[in-house]
């Protein structure tokens, strides 16, 4: 493992998150050569759907149909928020980009139009998103129909399909819980070919086990017959890990009518199709991934304008070096930032973290404060080139950015904005990094 | 107008916490018929927010001679008669450089005084077992302290009660009483639930309501000398000690950590309160409970803290006093004679450890009124072990997963290993006994909801679960993961920092940005406000 061309490169990206992962994506499609370091654990939590901008604003719990008239609004009201400092139309190229790039590793999703989208959750309630996966569009369209239906005495007649065993989902308590809003939904529980005496199933091993063609035959043959007058039917999120599209295709097939999953509570199925896509996608653009590696120290050179980073978890460990750097290391949960009894702190420079006073200001007493918790809207605050501040308010580096949910002044899980906000600034900081570095070696 | 529905008893006992489902035992153990009315669930109160200490009495040996006894002897009997709601861990008395030496060397001689066993332990064989104790520790003595599942312990006695014939109104608040001359002829209650007033004619009223008590005394017009004193407790995310480990000194600020199951409980504090609505953990209540019992246990510095919680103690007389910990800790028997009633009783004060011996005098009163003869049996009589009761016992439910495995029993809550059969048990119980149960109630009867996730996860399980089994309709289960997950929040929000600020963080993850759960609640988060945004 000799030669320094191997271990220097023109971009590392620390975290492997939605956001680390699309600033990757996206400096690789700029032609920069990249590392990125971070296991891509937090990519499980995701739901598959891609939320651009839901809710705003939160304290009003006000809900958009357009995500573009929502950026608008947003840029009216919270001009420092992060996804109201990036151009719309930029934004929209990210997204297109992103799902593009899916899309080439087999995980296919809806045309992206104008509108966010509504889809059904495991608990019965409806989501608002923008990006949805094709296995999941035929219950968003259901649903929207029912809301421009005049006459709501003629829903679609939809079959909701549970497995007894998969704990957290219940098609009888979404019928339940939606019966006014949609009714005649019925249910259906069925045992798992192949898992009848196991007592608890996993996503995961059933959406496998839906990839053999003799598993799925046996499956599709039980829900024929309950079919009765349904034009659609639903499921929770099963339908196949890398080979989503074909175990979708086939059930619809064998079914005669669209079906749509439902996405459950993670660590679910999509989140690891959303991985395995990636990594592909990440794989065949030429992204460098350390994945068990961590980044162990990160000291970045004024005079050399070179960043070199000591990993841990890397046999014998390593060190590299990066013209440019990428802090996409997300939250609490991402292990960005820190938190002690007294306060918090990004966890790999020590840079300055905009928050509360004091401890006691963090959290509202009620869950679900309409107003959200002041911590979640702590973070790195950046300069106009999304390079996050030191002390004195100057860029920490004039090489080092911050994307994604490590950045203040938004509560991405209240305004439902978390896939945008990491495509958004991962896009807009890249082309901010490749302006700088292009014009450099220039 | 229809007057309210009337129902008749001997005794009405006011508060189903430790004292109240102790009293209604003892009256039906000596053949008295009682109804119970308790405003909110068993054990809402202090009785369940509490240590779960059974105090040797060593705590009170030289501030409160009394108590001390008091409790020495009632610690003994409900080892005897309540064994399968105790585990005898013994306790640590531990001095730490600082303390005060002179209270070191008389805490023996205190402890003798009450009839208190002690022996000292030499500090390196103590840390030898412990090894949590510090290496400041000077001086360290082993008393016979326990831990009581308080829980396990009301509903067995309210199970016995009910076997023998007395009857259980949750939910259920009192309203009024109607005097008539030195008699109360009728308490008014209401339910909490469906609204409807009735009325309860008793021959004898007691007041069991805690903290309380001093409200329901009022509606009686029978004032009483009463204050309140908030004490917070921090769970811990694993288990620090094997035993009781109290600071040695003068009682003060989280000088006790018990051991819990897998978790450990420390605290508490004690701060006077005016008003019994609004009390919870604070910031601050965590911070001094945290660096005050680091200084005896210091790998509670940088412990994982999975939950708050705050109770009220009713604290009698000296309104005036400064300091509530100088305020005793025993308890009060009012006959309230000298309010101009013969009929109504109120008992309060005390601790978890006295609470059969509050329930004993405040009968024997009773019984003199009602003339009846018969004495005491609880001091000799078992209390009956009943499965349906035990779910709160830390591992029971993963043992008998365990054994039942392979036959579709599947874990519901993965932190406490509660499998469905658990809630299928508690809430059959439940609803044969005429009630309505709700996650809530399950949450009180089991361990679910109890580990790192605190509902977050199992919440979720637990409904999909009951709605197939066809407990809840409609929009039920959304509304009962929110009353239920909201109560386990509340108990959070002063301990999140570190790893459990990271687990809250996934929580609302999951609750507010993939369910949107925050929406149902929001007032115009209807269908009818989405579509009248315009497109563009």
């Amino acid at each position: 493992m000799t030669g320094e061309s191997r271990n220097t490169f023109d971009v590392a990206v620390i975290g492997a998150g939605m956001a680390g992962m699309a600033a990757a994506l996206f400096a690789a499609e700029r032609g920069l050569s990249c590392i990125q370091v971070g296991s891509g654990g937090g990519i499980l939590f995701a739901s598959g759907l891609l939320d651009l901008l839901g809710v705003h604003p939160a304290a009003e719990g006000r809900q958009w149909r357009s995500p573009f008239n929502a950026l608008a609004a947003l840029a009216q009201k919270q001009p420092d928020h992060p996804l109201a400092r990036v151009d719309p139309v930029a934004i929209r190229t990210a997204f297109e980009s992103f799902v593009t790039a899916l899309g080439e590793a087999g995980l296919v999703y809806a045309p992206l139009g104008d509108r966010n989208r509504k889809v059904l959750t495991s608990i019965g309630t409806v989501k608002t998103t923008f990006g949805v996966p094709l296995s999941m569009v035929a219950g968003a369209n259901a649903l929207e129909a029912l809301d421009v239906l005049d006459a709501p005495d003629t829903p679609p007649s939809c079959l909701l399909v549970d497995f007894r065993g998969l704990r957290e989902f219940s098609a009888r308590q979404i019928a339940a819980t939606l019966a006014d809003r949609w009714p005649g939904l019925r249910h259906q529980r069925i045992e798992f070919p192949g898992f009848e005496d196991a007592p608890e199933l996993y996503a995961a091993h059933l959406a496998r086990a839906l990839e053999s063609g003799a598993t799925r035959e046996r499956t599709i043959a039980l829900i024929k017959p309950l079919l009765g007058d349904a034009q659609l039917v639903g499921l929770p999120t099963v339908l196949g890990l890398g080979r989503s599209r074909e175990v979708h295709a086939a059930f619809e097939a064998g079914l005669g009518v669209p079906v749509f999953e439902i996405p459950t509570m993670p660590t679910s199925v999509p989140g690891l199709r959303l991985l395995g896509a990636l990594e592909a996608v990440m794989s065949a653009r030429g992204v460098h991934r350390r994945r068990q590696a961590s980044v162990r120290a990160l000291a970045c050179d004024a005079n050399t304008g070179t960043a070199t980073l000591d990993l841990d978890g890397v046999p014998g460990g390593e060190r590299v070096s990066a013209r440019a750097v990428v802090l996409a290391t997300g939250r609490f949960s991402g292990r960005g930032l820190t938190a002690d009894r007294g306060s918090v702190r990004e966890s790999i420079l020590g840079l300055p973290v905009h928050q509360p006073a004091s401890r006691d200001a963090w959290h509202q007493r009620d869950f679900l404060d309409p107003s959200g918790h002041a911590i979640n809207r702590a973070g790195l605050r950046t300069d106009d080139a999304w390079r996050p501040l030191d002390m004195s308010g100057k860029p920490a580096w004039p090489r080092l950015f911050a994307v994604g949910s490590i950045l203040a002044d938004q509560d991405w899980m209240r305004t439902k904005c978390g896939s945008g906000l990491a495509i958004a600034t991962a896009w807009a900081a890249t082309q901010q990094l490749a302006d700088q570095l292009h014009g450099t070696a220039a | 107008m229809i007057s309210p529905s009337c129902i008749q008893t001997q005794v009405l006992i006011i508060g189903g916490g430790v004292t109240g489902t102790a009293l209604a035992r003892d009256l039906a153990l000596r053949g008295v018929d009682c109804i119970l009315v308790e405003k909110d669930d068993i054990n809402a109160g202090a009785s369940g927010r509490n240590h779960g200490l059974l105090h040797s009495g060593a705590r009170y040996v030289a501030g409160d001679r009394q108590a001390a006894m008091e409790c020495r002897a009632e610690g003994e009997i409900l080892k005897r008669v309540a064994a399968q709601a105790i585990q005898d861990t013994g306790g640590y008395f531990v001095a730490v450089q600082g303390d005060d030496e002179r209270y070191i060397a008389d805490f023996p001689l205190y402890c003798a005084r009450s009839g208190i066993e002690t022996r000292a332990v030499d500090v390196a064989t103590a840390r030898a077992l412990e090894p949590a104790l510090s290496d400041r520790a000077i001086a360290v003595f082993e008393v016979p302290d326990a831990s009581i599942d308080p829980f396990q312990l009301s509903l067995e006695s309210l199970a016995q009660a009910r076997s023998l014939g007395a009857r259980l109104m949750r939910r259920t608040c009192v309203v009024g009483f109607e005097r008539e001359g030195r008699q109360i002829r009728a308490v008014r209650v209401r339910s909490m639930v469906g609204e409807e007033e009735m009325r309860i004619e008793a021959a004898q009223v007691v007041n069991a309501a805690g903290a309380w008590a001093r409200e329901v005394a009022l509606l009686a017009a029978a004032p009483i000398d009463m204050t309140y004193s908030k004490g917070t407790l921090l769970v811990t995310h694993s288990r620090l000690a094997g035993r009781v480990v109290n600071r040695l000194r003068r009682p003060g600020n989280a000088d006790i950590m018990m051991p819990g199951g897998t978790v450990s409980i420390v605290g508490t504090t004690s701060t006077r309160v005016e008003a019994l609505d609004d009390i919870h953990p604070t910031t601050a209540d965590a911070d001094l409970i945290v660096e005050e019992a680091a200084r005896m246990l210091p790998a509670l510095a940088t412990m994982r803290f999975i939950r708050a919680y705050a109770g009220v103690r009713p604290l009698l007389g000296s309104s005036g006093a400064a300091d509530s910990r100088s305020v005793s800790r025993g308890f009060a028997l009012f006959d309230h004679e000298d309010h101009g009633l013969d009929n109504l009783a109120t008992i309060t004060g005390g601790k978890l450890t006295t609470c059969r011996l509050m329930a004993e005098r405040a009968a024997d009163l009773v019984c003199r009124r009602l003339g009846v003869t018969r004495p005491c049996l609880t001091a000799t009589t078992p209390l009956p072990a009943v499965p349906e009761c035990a779910w709160t016992t830390p591992g029971r439910s993963a043992r008998e997963w365990m054994r039942s495995h392979g036959s579709h029993d599947t874990l519901l809550c993965e932190c406490e290993m509660v499998p469905g059969s658990t809630v299928d048990a508690i809430f059959d119980a439940l609803r044969s006994a005429g009630d309505t149960p709700t996650l809530t109630d399950l949450g009180l009867r089991s361990r679910v909801g109890k580990g790192a996730c605190q509902g977050g996860f199992c919440a979720v399980r637990t409904v999909a679960h009951l709605y197939q089994r066809g407990d809840f309709h409609a929009q039920r289960g959304l509304a009962e993961i929110l009353d239920f997950f909201g109560e386990r929040w509340r108990g959070q929000h002063a301990i999140l920092w570190g790893e459990q600020l990271a687990q809250a963080e996934l929580m609302e993850a999951l609750h507010c940005g993939l369910f949107g759960e925050e929406l149902r609640a929001a007032p115009n988060a209807d269908p009818a406000d989405q579509s009248s945004q315009s497109s563009p």
